[in-house]
């Protein structure tokens, strides 16, 4: 009768909450690589990342996010790709997943990410997307040597808000139809549906047009931890670290959809999930900014369809050991969720702002 | 007893944004879509390529103030577009035109560092510079470099991505589950300190299959082919006949040795284009059709534009030529070309350009199409195969990169047709014999 009821509720919202992972290296506990089933020395090649998000994608999830930093990593694995490319390479061969790699703006160009974004969408036909962050590791600025470390927190957000604010205007800086190919008059493009972006801000300045057409989404999902470029992003990943902190986290955030991160610790009983988590923390502990689930798939989805109704859109969960945590969220957390009618069991969708419900959004330039 | 035969490279350049390519032609499929870089270089694949290209243009052209609309616009994200054609391609190598401008080299080197793994040892830089204020626009630094440093600054790049691409020893990842060292030592330590760069740190991406991606370069001038014969395993060039190839290939090959290298460590790599016919006049006549698809009459004008730099819309393409000078000194008529340096004395250049439409009775139109670049092999599939063989074996170059005139199928008959010939003559592989780029290259 408990779930039914939660069921129902559920219902009401119009739908249960959505899903996301978090990849990173051998998943979000730092010994995690140490664990019988990791694979940590395959973390550099293509196959590892491809059996990953596929494995994502048969637990229909809605997107993975690949982390990244500019810098070494000092525990885990220790060595990291570019995430942009990790997306792109995973991106053929896969079709229904949304794929955001993470990117920091301090120290990159957004005439770069722009049109890096929008081709990791052109190569997964409508399931790119970005996660913005920004640098707050002294490795990176030295790796970059551009500018010193310690700028004020407020500074390097504004200049996130700029740079989302650059992605987006060189995103729309092609109309959707600027491309005419018309033989009779010898024009490639009409020249009116180019637009120069002229972006001046206190950081940088960026006249556009993008060297490449509007992707196929128009605008590619923008995501964000809280705090960081709030009122520009699609997607905003909050940290509750319990049920009664969700709301005053969501009260003044209009817009976005809000996303709860977790790590997630997944076996078949609890005790064998809070066991495994004690063994890898023996060997590591692991310093959690999110709330940390170990118990089984079905305790894990009670838990979600709760804080669903305390008003979470969706939940990133950061698997602590891949695949492990990975395979028990595509294989039992989501079987558990679409038997209780909460969870899609196909894509209904072909974009990543279509599975998220948003529009494709019309161009700022165009003149209606 | 004769000289072995050389083995032929070829590489595939995805047909650009300039008017070699024919977006009028009924076959012309798009220029972004995802689906026609998988095409072009599958055919290229299946044709035993040695690699894919693609070049780079990081503002859209400008001519009189306005965006260039005759040409194809508009490109992907490079790094981006390798990665995914890592995906559908196994064996062939995948190259990448960077500027070391507008880019740092810790972010140029980990992208490449990555490629590199996620192609199992494909990846290629084809290295750049940029100079003007009118690229630099679009990014933060904005035209900061004074064109005599874009040099040092294109060098110093490229050797401390070098540094970084070699900062991790081959077997630094130990990954020992039961000891829970992952790392042996501290790899990828850093601390490049000059006049273009102040860095130092840790670099994140173990050491490629490749130990270093392929480099290679296109410059010209005396710096640009000595660094290229210092550095670079593969230069382009535009020197593609006989007599002009030979003397660049005698001149390049000729400066490896001081560097402590053989010849056959750069490859050198003209730039051709190409016609197949049923027969060679049938080949002939169709490279005439394509060469005035390629140049219609306002492109011609555009043209005369670059070297006259002013406006010249006002004249009439299948009419004579302007009688005055072209316009010396002033800022640039056309921007975000990289071939508006090719007229280095633009007054004398109009005058040998008067002289040749005056003595062949030609109007604009027609003396353009005749003084700007026409296709290099025009014949039937065997004379293309005997063409190219007869510049490799002659020492006029390694091979050539194609530039096919037609998006994305343009490569099609060269795979199917010119290839079993140049494999049935012995001087092509049949297949790949190892697993990455410079495999194939021989570097």
């Amino acid at each position: 009768m408990r779930r039914a009821r939660r069921t129902i509720a559920v219902m009401t919202r119009g739908s249960g909450p959505r899903l996301a992972v978090a990849l990173d290296g051998a998943g979000w506990h730092p010994a995690a690589w140490r664990s019988a089933d990791a694979r940590p020395t395959e973390v550099f090649s293509a196959g590892y990342w491809v059996d990953l998000v596929r494995e994502a994608e048969a637990g229909t999830l809605d997107f993975v996010t690949f982390r990244d930093t500019l810098s070494l990593p000092s525990d885990g694995v220790r060595g990291r790709l570019d995430a942009v490319l990790v997306a792109a390479r995973v991106a053929p061969l896969t079709s229904g997943i949304g794929l955001v790699p993470e990117i920091v703006t301090t120290h990159t160009e957004p005439f770069h990410l722009s049109k890096a974004i929008a081709t990791l969408d052109y190569v997964s036909t409508g399931r790119g997307g970005v996660q913005v962050s920004v640098s707050l590791d002294a490795d990176e600025y030295g790796n970059f040597g551009r500018r010193p470390f310690g700028e004020p927190f407020g500074d390097l957000t504004e200049e996130a808000a700029d740079y989302v604010e650059v992605l987006r205007r060189l995103w729309d800086s092609w109309e959707d139809d600027a491309a005419i190919r018309d033989v009779a008059t010898g024009r490639f493009v009409d020249r009116e549906k180019l637009h120069y972006i002229d972006f001046e801000g206190r950081f940088f300045k960026v006249r556009g047009p993008s060297i490449t057409p509007r992707p196929p989404q128009g605008q590619p999902l923008v995501a964000a931890s809280l705090g960081i470029v709030d009122t520009s992003a699609d997607v905003l990943f909050v940290t509750p670290k319990s049920r009664e902190d969700i709301g005053s986290l969501i009260e003044d955030l209009r817009g976005p959809q809000v996303f709860a991160d977790l790590v997630v610790f997944l076996d078949s009983t609890e005790s064998a999930a809070v066991d495994r988590r004690a063994r890898l923390d023996a060997l590591a502990p692991l310093e959690s900014d999110a709330f940390v689930f170990a118990g089984t798939p079905s305790g894990l989805a009670d838990l979600l369809l709760d804080w669903h109704v305390a008003g979470l859109d969706g939940f990133r969960l950061r698997p602590a050991e891949l695949p492990h945590d990975l395979a028990a969220i595509s294989r039992g957390l989501v079987p558990e969720l679409r038997s209780r009618g909460t969870f899609r069991s196909s894509y209904e969708a072909s974009t990543l702002r279509g599975l998220l419900g948003l529009d494709r959004p019309a161009n700022r330039y165009s003149v209606a | 007893m004769t000289k072995p035969l050389k083995q032929i490279h070829l590489a595939a350049h995805f047909p650009g944004v300039n008017n070699t390519t024919v977006w009028s032609d009924p076959a012309s499929g798009s220029n972004i879509e995802f689906s026609s870089f998988v095409k072009l270089a599958q055919t290229a694949e299946r044709a035993k390529f040695d690699f894919f290209f693609l070049a780079e243009g990081l503002r859209l052209r400008e001519q009189g103030g306005q965006i260039y609309d005759l040409d194809v616009v508009g490109r992907p994200d490079t790094f981006t577009v390798l990665s995914a054609l890592a995906a559908v391609t196994s064996r062939l190598g995948l190259a990448g035109t960077i500027n070391s401008t507008f880019n740092e080299p810790f972010e140029v080197a980990r992208q490449f560092a990555t490629l590199d793994h996620l192609s199992e040892g494909r990846a290629a830089w084809n290295v750049v510079t940029s100079w003007d204020a009118f690229t630099g626009e679009n990014f933060r630094r904005g035209g900061f470099l004074p064109s005599d440093q874009r040099y040092s600054r294109a060098e110093t790049f490229m050797r401390t991505a070098w540094e970084l691409f070699d900062s991790w020893p081959a077997d630094a990842v130990v990954a020992d589950k039961a000891t829970g060292e992952f790392l042996r030592g501290e790899p990828g330590r850093f601390a490049h300190h000059d006049s273009h760069f102040d860095i130092a740190g840790q670099f994140p991406v173990p050491r490629g299959p490749q130990g270093r991606p392929v480099i290679i370069q296109a410059g010209d001038s005396d710096e640009g082919r000595e660094f290229a014969a210092a550095t670079a395993d593969a230069i382009f060039t535009r020197h593609g006949t006989l007599e002009a190839g030979q003397k660049f290939y005698a001149d390049v090959k000729g400066r490896l040795a001081k560097y402590g290298r053989t010849p056959s460590q750069l490859v050198v790599l003209p730039a051709a284009t190409y016609m197949i016919g049923d027969t060679d006049a049938d080949a002939h006549e169709r490279a005439a059709v394509v060469r005035r698809q390629q140049v219609s009459g306002q492109t011609a004008i555009r043209f005369l534009e670059q070297l006259w730099n002013t406006d010249l819309s006002s004249f009439d393409p299948d009419g004579p030529l302007p009688a005055f000078d072209p316009v010396v000194g002033s800022g640039a008529f056309a921007q975000g070309r990289a071939d508006v340096r090719m007229y280095r004395d633009p007054v004398a250049t109009a005058r040998q350009w008067r002289e040749l439409a005056e003595a062949k009775g030609l109007s604009i139109r027609d003396l353009i199409i005749e003084v700007t670049g026409r296709q290099t092999f025009v014949g039937s599939a065997a004379t293309v195969a005997e063409q190219i063989n007869h510049l490799v074996q002659a020492d006029a170059s390694d091979g050539f990169i194609l530039v096919p005139h037609v998006t994305p199928g343009g490569l099609d008959e060269f795979a199917d047709k010119v290839i079993p010939l140049l494999q049935e003559r012995g001087v092509y592989r049949t297949d790949y014999t190892g697993p990455t780029l410079r495999h194939h290259l021989g570097v």
